[in-house]
């Protein structure tokens, strides 16, 4: 089943496409990692999947009235913002809101989220007084509670520290097997290698590959979209991805 | 729900105490004892008509002021954002003034309050206009700034136009904010407008606290931003528009009441609604019985006392909190 479809989205800046002509199908059961340079467009591509962006050309989400929406996709904006000093519980409990029509799961579900982010002991502290990671987990587990088929995450992982980057890709991973869909804008090629699925990379706006890691990090394409080298091999301990230099 | 009992306790509290402040010798009981008979009699009429007016006019004028204030720190994720930003309260000044000025306030009753409020509408249309629908929460505050700054210039050249020295008084103590001698016509002007204002502003209860997590996290949350803007525009020029048309403006309140009870609802910004709604009238009711007892017999103006007592509180404040705000 799929979770998400675009069909040749676009977005233009001036008279520049910064999201060109973009065609996916993400579905349910996969954990999706969407990898590229800084600038490529990966945010302009989730934010105009969500239709938050103006945009021509189709997506699946952008069509659905915001509640809806809200209910078929959790979105986790890059910008890790908590306005006020709440407490972890309420912030994780924003995530509820798509759903004020059914109160009597709530409480389970900001529970369920605290846990899978090992927040359990955090849910009563001031969510502005944690540190950044800290922060960051308090948001991720916002995004879960709202308990949508689709999870699209911008850098969720950026600054946790190894344990938690770990924990929160391995997480996304049991989702994704639980049938769930995770899209995830991602850096980090040794953790995308190990627990996604299949990745997708952007390159000045355009799609320039989508498939399992092992075929999409072959060394001409990181030549040509990141400009590296890198070493990769299947271990018992599971795919490796080391970088290993600049091209000049 | 302790803080919900403990502020209407108070309010109603400084609402009885609002009824019996005054120059009249009378005590408590008999005052609302006259209150209550409305028989006809001297301190009956008082009661009725000149405090009961001015005590409701202050409790409204108050909570819509904490109300406006709670919502527009709500929407621009901003402690310092204050009602008056979007540039309704000086472009209501303008209207007030232009009606001083040009005699019409001493040929009808309400026009006064009713050119404030054609100029609150001014502001309002073209602050609309500005932050449309695809504005963002800056456009809305530099619009805001600038319509404040065209109103507050137009202000000063009809006081630099004004023919004599008692024409130009007359406008500065009316801008100074008070609620002496208002009356039950002033109460109706206001009510239906304000009553429309808080159900605006209560409307974006949902959307404010999903703002706490930023305008895109909203957005994806199901909240439609645009509207949420429009009613609290909306809200907010109808509220502190039809406030400032009937008492002049009285500044601090939107600020210092949010900031005052944002800790005791846990930062939550539907919460803090109705709490600021309540803070504020219990605030504006307190200061109105203060002017009336500090100097009886110099007519201190409400504006004047609030700023006096607003400004170094919230200095206190912020000397208080200044590693929490880091």
């Amino acid at each position: 089943m799929s979770a998400l479809n675009l069909q040749n989205l676009t977005v233009m800046r001036d008279a520049c496409p910064v999201v060109d002509s973009v065609s996916l199908d993400i579905g349910a059961g996969e954990c999706v990692g969407l990898i590229g340079p800084n600038g490529a467009g990966k945010t302009t591509l989730m934010r105009a999947a969500l239709g938050i962006l103006p945009h021509t050309g189709a997506s699946s989400l952008a069509a659905m009235a915001p509640k809806a929406r809200a209910r078929a996709c959790a979105w986790l904006p890059q910008a890790r913002e908590i306005a006020w000093p709440v407490d972890v519980e309420t912030v994780v409990r924003l995530g509820r809101l798509p759903h004020a029509d059914r109160p009597e799961i709530t409480q389970a579900a900001v529970t369920n989220a605290l846990l899978q982010m090992g927040l359990q002991d955090f849910a009563k502290r001031t969510a502005t007084q944690l540190s950044g990671g800290e922060q960051a987990r308090v948001l991720i587990a916002r995004a879960l509670a709202q308990d949508a088929p689709l999870l699209m995450a911008d850098e969720p992982i950026a600054g946790l520290d190894p344990a938690s980057q770990i924990a929160t890709m391995r997480l996304f991973s049991l989702l994704a097997s639980e049938g769930k869909a995770v899209w995830t804008a991602i850096h980090d090629l040794g953790l995308a290698v190990r627990y996604c699925t299949r990745l997708i990379v952007m390159h000045n706006g355009a799609k320039v590959a989508d498939g399992p890691p092992r075929d999409v990090l072959n060394p001409a394409l990181l030549a040509e979209v990141f400009g590296i080298t890198a070493h990769y091999k299947t271990t018992d301990h599971g795919p490796i991805f080391q970088v290993l230099d600049v091209l000049e | 729900m302790k803080l919900a009992a403990a502020l209407t306790l108070l309010v109603a509290a400084l609402f009885a105490a609002s009824l019996v402040a005054g120059r009249l010798p009378v005590g408590p009981g008999p005052a609302l004892a006259a209150l209550w008979a409305n028989d006809g009699s001297p301190l009956s009429a008082v009661m009725t008509q000149i405090r009961l007016p001015r005590a409701l006019l202050a409790a409204m004028i108050g909570a819509s002021l904490g109300l406006s204030g709670a919502a527009m720190q709500g929407y621009l994720r901003n402690p310092l954002a204050e009602p008056g930003i979007i540039g309704v309260s000086a472009s209501a000044g303008l209207g007030a003034v232009i009606a001083l000025q040009t005699g019409l306030a001493a040929a009808f009753a309400l026009a006064l309050p009713g050119l404030a409020l054609v100029g609150a509408l001014v502001a309002t249309l073209l602050i609309l206009a500005l932050a449309g629908p695809r504005g963002a929460a800056l456009t809305l505050i530099l619009g805001g700034v600038a319509i404040s700054a065209l109103a507050s210039a137009l202000t000063s050249l009809v006081l630099n136009l004004s023919p004599n020295p008692f024409a130009a008084s007359e406008i500065i103590f009316w801008m100074l904010g008070s609620l002496q001698d208002r009356s039950f016509e002033h109460f109706w002007l206001a009510l239906p407008l304000m009553a429309f204002g808080w159900v605006m502003l209560a409307s974006t209860a949902r959307a404010l606290d999903a703002l706490t997590l930023g305008e895109d996290a909203a957005e994806a949350l199901g909240i439609r931003l645009n509207r949420v803007r429009l009613a609290l525009v909306i809200g907010t020029a109808a509220c502190v528009g039809a406030g400032t048309a009937v008492a002049g403006a009285i500044g601090f309140v939107g600020l210092v009441v949010p900031h005052v009870l944002r800790p005791f609802v846990g930062g939550r910004p539907s919460a803090l609604l109705w709490a600021s709604a309540l803070g504020g009238a219990a605030l504006v009711l307190a200061a109105d019985i203060a002017v009336r007892l500090v100097l009886p017999d110099r007519d201190l103006k409400l504006g004047v006392l609030m700023a006096l007592v607003g400004a170094p509180l919230f200095l206190h404040l912020i000397y208080r909190t200044r590693g929490a705000l880091r």
